[in-house]
């Protein structure tokens, strides 16, 4: 395969925070002070200093262990599954990266659709069990290096975007793929109100041109750490691309229509000077607010961790991805 | 019973003759405990996945609130004629000026880590921090400026200086609302209040622009 491994790098138990005392973080400093403290506005939909004196609702989402091949040993030291589900870009459940797990847990995946539509000769519709059965499932180990510049390594599981292209035999005519993710403002609050959901247009949408869709490297991914996805991370179905910013690898999918034309993607849509279609990782292009030549790994190791590392072109899968995009000025189509 | 009496007016008397060290203490404890904390919860990792971007946000958020209290003070003393209170400006001035320079520093030893061509780059190259890094200047010769002696010193000169705190004000306003992404009705909430504060002023500030 494609994932280069080197040696062993699994952490530790003991290393990982604990994790009710890891969650209940945001609501120790909420409590703390107001003054120099408290935003003026609560920061999320529920959190509010008197907290503390309500009970805590107890609805958590489900996970279940699921069966796949490992990946081979990684080099990269883990992003710990705590930060992996606390620390999410996930407009649909808030804006702040700790809102989407206080938020998502009510989230309902069963029963779900996904669509397989468009240029295709066979369409189809996957169920919430076929999730899981209609393909092999294996472990890959990615690098997530988000637009703003701070970067996780995670363990995915799930099976390549093309198995799923591939089954609906596509026609002559798709060129480009189009995702969509669910629309359900009574389940997803940033979609009922604009100050929770930060502005932007849903559903969600986001594209790759057939050739990237059908890279061996691109996932649909069902799960991660061993288990299937936290509803905060995109359950029960979400795409993972990574060699491109973390905005491309759309969330709980419902949507894949096989298309002719480059289709609209939300960011894009939003700030097209800031986020491009194609979104490559790429340090020699800045995002016009900051710099893109390096980055955050977050790890474990608090404010002292020097953690700030040099981002490499094509988040360092060039080899398996730099041949798409030949001829091409990466400039322009950033 | 007239012990109990005595008690009583020897409180309020208490109270009122140390009501601004009160004051005071409240803001020394409201200002630096959640700045402590904040600290020790991020040194040790236990401020969710990516404490840099906590403390950054935070000290920020931070710096403009106590801005805006302090703001909100001398209009509410002269309309309740309340005016002790004008003797806490100063303290929330500086805690303030401390959280805007906590921001930074953050900024410079956990964001770009030290790297300080990055750190002069961003300052330089991106608007947002340019003018964040314009305010906090203002702030900061505000500051040193504070103490008593340098204001008897400074006469006529130290109240013209103090001015530049609504220009700061706006300033600080408009980088938080360029640093976000999408989500603009926070920022939003707080331009108007920074507006409306320097609206309560208006005369005030159209004098100082005509003397200029």
């Amino acid at each position: 395969m494609l994932i280069k491994t080197i040696k062993s790098s699994d952490i530790s138990e003991q290393q990982v925070t604990d994790e009710n005392l890891y969650h209940s973080r945001r609501s120790v400093l909420k409590q703390l002070g107001f003054l120099g403290a408290g935003s003026l506005l609560a920061q999320s939909a529920n959190a509010a200093p008197l907290d503390f004196f309500s009970s805590k609702k107890d609805v958590v989402f489900q996970q279940r262990a699921l069966n796949f091949q490992k990946a081979s040993e990684s080099s990269e030291i883990l992003t710990p599954e705590a930060k992996v589900t606390s620390h999410n870009n996930f407009y649909e459940f808030g804006t702040a990266k700790g809102d989407p797990v206080e938020n998502a847990q009510e989230f309902k995946v069963n029963p779900w659709q996904l669509k397989i539509s468009g240029e295709v000769d066979k369409p189809y519709t996957l169920g919430y069990d076929d999730l899981f059965s209609s393909f092999p499932l294996e472990e890959r180990i990615y690098r997530l290096r988000c637009v703003e510049a701070w970067s996780m390594v995670i363990p995915w599981i799930g099976f390549p975007l093309a198995e799923i292209i591939k089954k609906a035999a596509p026609n002559s005519r798709a060129k480009y793929v189009a995702f969509e993710t669910l629309y359900d403002p009574e389940q997803m609050p940033g979609q009922k109100s604009r100050r929770i959901g930060g502005g932007i247009k849903y559903p969600y949408v986001e594209g790759l041109r057939i050739d990237e869709a059908m890279n061996p490297l691109t996932l649909m991914s069902v799960g991660l750490y061993g288990k299937t996805l936290p509803a905060q991370n995109g359950a029960p179905i979400r795409l993972v691309v990574p060699w491109k910013y973390g905005f491309k690898s759309i969330k709980s999918i419902v949507g894949i229509k096989l298309v002719e034309k480059q289709p609209p993607t939300t960011w894009n849509i939003l700030a097209a000077r800031e986020y491009g279609f194609y979104a490559n990782v790429n340090p020699a292009v800045d995002h016009p607010r900051w710099s893109q030549a390096s980055e955050r790994r977050l790890t474990t190791g608090g404010l002292l961790a020097r953690n700030r590392i040099a981002t490499l072109p094509f988040n360092g899968y060039g080899e398996e991805v730099a041949e798409m995009y030949k001829g091409m000025d990466l400039r322009k189509y950033y | 019973m007239s012990a109990t009496v005595v008690n009583n007016i020897t409180f309020k008397q208490v109270f009122l003759s140390k009501r601004v060290l009160l004051l005071k203490i409240v803001i020394h404890l409201m200002s630096f405990l959640p700045l402590f904390a904040l600290y020790f919860l991020a040194f040790s990792d236990q401020l969710g996945a990516d404490p840099v971007k906590e403390v950054i946000h935070f000290t920020g958020i931070g710096a403009f609130n106590l801005l805006l209290i302090s703001l909100l003070l001398t209009p509410i003393a002269k309309k309740y004629r309340q005016g002790y209170l004008l003797q806490t400006r100063r303290l929330l001035g500086l805690y303030s000026f401390t959280y805007a320079l906590m921001h930074l520093l953050s900024f410079l030893a956990f964001e770009v880590q030290f790297d300080f061509a990055l750190f002069l780059g961003e300052i330089i190259e991106r608007p947002y921090i340019t003018v964040g890094m314009a305010a906090l200047i203002i702030l900061l010769s505000l500051a040193v400026t504070s103490l008593n002696t340098i204001k008897r010193k400074m006469g006529k000169s130290w109240q013209k200086l103090h001015n530049w705190v609504y220009v700061a004000s706006l300033l600080i306003a408009l980088h938080f609302l360029w640093s976000v992404k999408s989500e603009i009705i926070e920022p939003g909430i707080y331009i108007i209040i920074t507006v409306f504060l320097l609206n309560l002023r208006r005369d005030k500030i159209k004098r100082w622009f005509k003397n200029k």
